[in-house]
């Protein structure tokens, strides 16, 4: 008690100190904050049953998922399950979506997603479909944006750490993947190797892939190339004059195995990896290179049948650059460069100087003029290192500190994120002089403006996707949701308009106009189309069949009851496959499934979907299922039961509704 | 009749045409669930909905207060009706043809008594949906129906049924008219 009365008394001392400093420092900021907000909360409300002006697609960071978000509302619209399990639908626990987490290291059910990146058609996001990759065991994603499901997830070999990963090409020709961890790779069919850590720089060796999205949206791995043991870690393609250019940033050109923080921060400058995938990909079309054992998975959803399929390839396609010089060369870039970004004239290339006291910018002009004249400063396992004075146009002074990642107005300007001052910095692509600046909570990674890495960004609005909370919110405990600040970039100041939690750890962010999306959203899924082959289109086909322990319940929903809800016979040692159709036809009417001891999740069945639950009964007994979904005013007498009996059991299987 | 006349009298006939491509009755449902709206479209031989599922959502509704699902292949009206009309056409081209105004009377007087059968044997059908109730339905209240109106709104429920003639129905009251001009116009020529 003692102790607490002498601080509150210090406490009290100290109050004019403060009032005073704030009164000097600041003049008299309450009354331009409160003007400065309620102007902020007109330019975010969003009524009543309005929609707002776009579709914000956040990274899910650990929890693996792409949430959705309005702008500029900062509502949290839907999470689309991606990677990870979802107990909320049963995705990744249905017998139908669990193809979609299969790997080569076997059922994968959690990853890491960090960049999301919406397909382009001449450089301007269309809204077909959202790819995403999977840091930990590398993948790609392709979500369909007409229903927001994941539609295809493959599985990228020869790599480790998959983070310079999902961005496209001008048309969706290729989604980047690139091995962020190098690993030892045998000279001869790149296997992972049994060797010491230690022998990293003899060892060690990275891939750069090129994955094909076909009409469709398809995905195939077409080419790697294989490149130094460094750490890739960003990558941007090209647009307008070097659309047919791939950027890639690395760090830990030291080849250090061990304390990197220390050991991969020694260099004052790293590479900026720029690949010309037009070439690679003509090189490969020719069947130049090697094809080696690759095997990965290729996972999607059969539309037809409405259940995802895994497809094992064996082999991958691998380009070695010493035997094909033009494909790819190194630009010096300070230091332990992070983010690469090409501004929407395609001229110019932004490294994110993360250790560095400026802000590089290279030029693509220059970059080829170095090329032609063949302006090395060296070169690096057959790959020719330009002369970082040849390449760079400019160094922004000034630019923050610990400076990762750049975004685009379209009008002009540049958006940097600087971790360490915690701050956006606006500067201009003419001077290459900062203009504005304003400070995030707390350290923004990422940012996004709708549109802000392509040929075309809508400027009116930049999300900063920041890493540490604290205080922003009600305190939940040691672990918090992380922040993202939605600034007005319409005028010449950036004003902040909106702090909002966000779930997971958004890495990145895209943005498209609602419209683009809006109109081509599925509403259910049209019974006649279902082809799944144990749906069932009527109560009237229900059934049961029992093959060996193996018993399929052919089961259907619709308001308000289960066809059939009383079932017999069923005996402890069996394996229960529920095979749920929903015969709704209307939108918003899903059924929930849930059975009692089960041990994976509830089905949510979306009208005219058949979605399977697996149940092993443990104890003889009669239990309870239900629809967890409240679908309707009788939605609590949505239920049945499933009579248990001991194993061997004479009780004879049946089943009905309402006799 | 003029050349003219027995024109206009063949176009009333042919007019009825439509009534085999446009619903003539519309009902529309507004409900605090459907903000899209949900609705059937009546037509001489079929019953839609105005979406494609709305008459499967509809019959799904309708069975929490017992109503009898619409079944359109069960309604001998829908068989019944395009006859009725392929009748009146070609008995109106005969009118036309033959330019005989007493004919046309007869025709006129016989599609007005058509259409007041066809008004009241909807009410009656509507009667029966709105009445004739299963008795084990879930939700139950004393002295409540649910029969929509023919022309007009009503609150059931939570449902707020407007039911309004459609095209079909307007093109037949066209047709009504022009033969009725041509009754009218033709009069001096019949001494």
């Amino acid at each position: 008690m003692q102790t607490t009365n002498k601080n509150k008394r210090l406490l009290w001392w100290s109050i004019p100190v403060i009032a005073l400093l704030g009164i000097t420092l600041y003049g008299c900021p309450s009354q331009q904050n409160l003007a400065g907000s309620s102007d902020a909360a007109r330019k975010v409300y969003v009524a009543p049953g309005e929609h707002d002006e776009f579709y914000g697609l956040f990274s899910g960071g650990y929890s693996g998922q792409l949430t959705v978000y309005g702008i500029p509302s900062g509502r949290h619209l839907y999470t689309v399950p991606v990677f990870s399990q979802a107990p909320v639908n049963g995705y990744g626990y249905s017998e139908e979506t669990k193809p979609m987490l299969q790997t080569t290291h076997g059922f994968v059910p959690w990853d890491d997603a960090h960049h999301p990146e919406i397909s382009q058609t001449n450089g301007v996001p269309d809204g077909r479909w959202v790819f995403i990759n999977g840091n930990n065991t590398p993948r790609i994603a392709r979500i369909d944006l007409s229903n927001f499901q994941t539609a295809e997830i493959i599985e990228i070999p020869n790599s480790a750490g998959n983070h310079a990963s999902s961005f496209v090409t001008v048309n969706t020709d290729y989604v980047s993947a690139a091995t962020r961890f190098s690993i030892p790779m045998d000279q001869e069919n790149l296997e992972n190797q049994d060797v010491a850590i230690s022998s990293y720089a003899e060892n060690f060796k990275g891939t750069l892939s090129f994955v094909k999205v076909g009409d469709e949206g398809q995905m195939s791995v077409d080419f790697q190339i294989l490149v130094p043991g460094y750490n890739y870690d960003l990558s941007h393609a090209g647009k307008g004059p070097s659309e047919d250019w791939a950027f890639y940033t690395t760090y830990n050109t030291e080849e250090a195995n061990t304390l990197l923080e220390v050991n991969a921060s020694r260099n004052d400058k790293d590479f900026i990896a720029a690949v010309n995938w037009k070439k690679a990909a003509e090189l490969a079309a020719n069947g130049e290179g090697r094809v080696v054992p690759g095997e990965h998975y290729r996972n999607y959803m059969d539309h037809n049948e409405q259940r995802a399929k895994s497809e094992l390839i064996e082999t991958v396609r691998v380009l070695d650059p010493t035997e094909y010089p033009g494909i790819i060369y190194y630009l010096p870039t300070p230091k332990s460069p992070h983010g690469v970004d090409v501004d929407p004239t395609g001229r110019y290339i932004v490294g994110g100087g993360k250790l560095s006291s400026v802000l590089p910018v290279h030029s693509f002009e220059k970059m080829i003029q170095a090329i032609e004249n063949e302006d090395f400063e060296g070169e690096v396992e057959g790959i020719p290192v330009l002369n970082y004075d040849s390449v760079i146009q400019a160094e922004v002074e000034n630019a923050g500190i610990g400076t990762l990642h750049t975004e685009f107005d379209g009008n002009g300007f540049a958006y940097t994120t600087a971790f360490i001052s915690s701050e956006i910095v606006k500067w201009s692509l003419e001077t290459f002089e900062v203009v504005d600046r304003i400070d995030t909570y707390y350290s923004p990674g990422h940012l996004m403006i709708p549109g802000g890495d392509s040929r075309q960004p809508w400027g009116q609005y930049l999300v900063a996707l920041n890493k540490i909370t604290k205080d922003r919110y009600l305190p939940t405990g040691p672990e918090l949701f992380h922040s993202a600040q939605l600034i007005d970039i319409s005028g010449e100041k950036m004003e902040l308009l909106l702090d909002f939690p966000t779930d997971g750890e958004p890495h990145y962010a895209q943005a498209i106009p609602a419209d683009i999306v809006k109109e081509n959203q599925v509403r259910f899924y049209p019974l006649e189309d279902n082809n799944h082959p144990d749906a069932v289109k009527s109560e009237a086909d229900t059934r049961i069949v029992r093959e060996g322990d193996e018993v399929h319940v052919y089961m259907t929903t619709i308001r308000s009851h289960f066809s059939p809800d009383n079932i017999e016979g069923i005996q402890v040692g069996d394996k229960v496959y529920f095979h749920v159709t929903n015969l709704e036809q209307d939108w918003d009417v899903p059924h929930g499934f849930a059975m009692l001891g089960a041990q994976n999740a509830e089905l949510l069945i979306m009208p005219g979907e058949t979605r399977t639950l697996t149940w092993e009964p443990q104890k003889a007994g009669v239990f309870p299922f239900y629809c967890t979904d409240f679908c309707s005013a009788l939605h609590q007498e949505m239920q049945g039961y499933v009579r248990v009996s001991q194993s061997g059991s004479d009780v004879p299987i049946s089943y009905g509704t309402g006799d | 009749m003029k050349k003219t006349e027995k024109y206009i009298m063949a176009l009333a006939a042919l007019l009825l045409g439509f009534v085999f491509i446009t619903p003539i009755w519309t009902i529309d449902m507004e409900a605090p669930q459907y903000p899209e709206g949900i609705g059937l479209e009546i037509s001489i031989d079929k019953i839609e909905g105005q979406s494609k599922q709305d008459l499967q959502n509809i019959n799904g509704l309708n069975h929490y207060i017992g109503m009898k699902p619409i079944t359109p292949e069960s309604i001998p009206e829908l068989k019944v009706m395009p006859w009725i009309f392929g009748f009146l056409i070609v008995s109106g081209l005969g009118v036309a043809i033959w330019g005989n105004r007493t004919a046309l009377l007869i025709w006129i007087i016989l599609f007005i008594l058509l259409a007041i059968a066809g008004l009241v044997d909807f009410y009656l059908w509507g009667y029966d949906y709105g009445h004739n109730l299963n008795p084990d339905a879930a939700i139950k209240i004393p002295g409540m129906t649910y029969q929509p109106p023919v022309i007009g709104t009503k609150q059931l429920l939570n449902i707020k049924a407007t039911s309004l003639p459609s095209t079909g129905f307007y093109i037949s009251l066209l047709s009504m008219a022009l033969a009725s001009f041509v009754f009218w116009k033709s009069k001096p020529e019949q001494e």
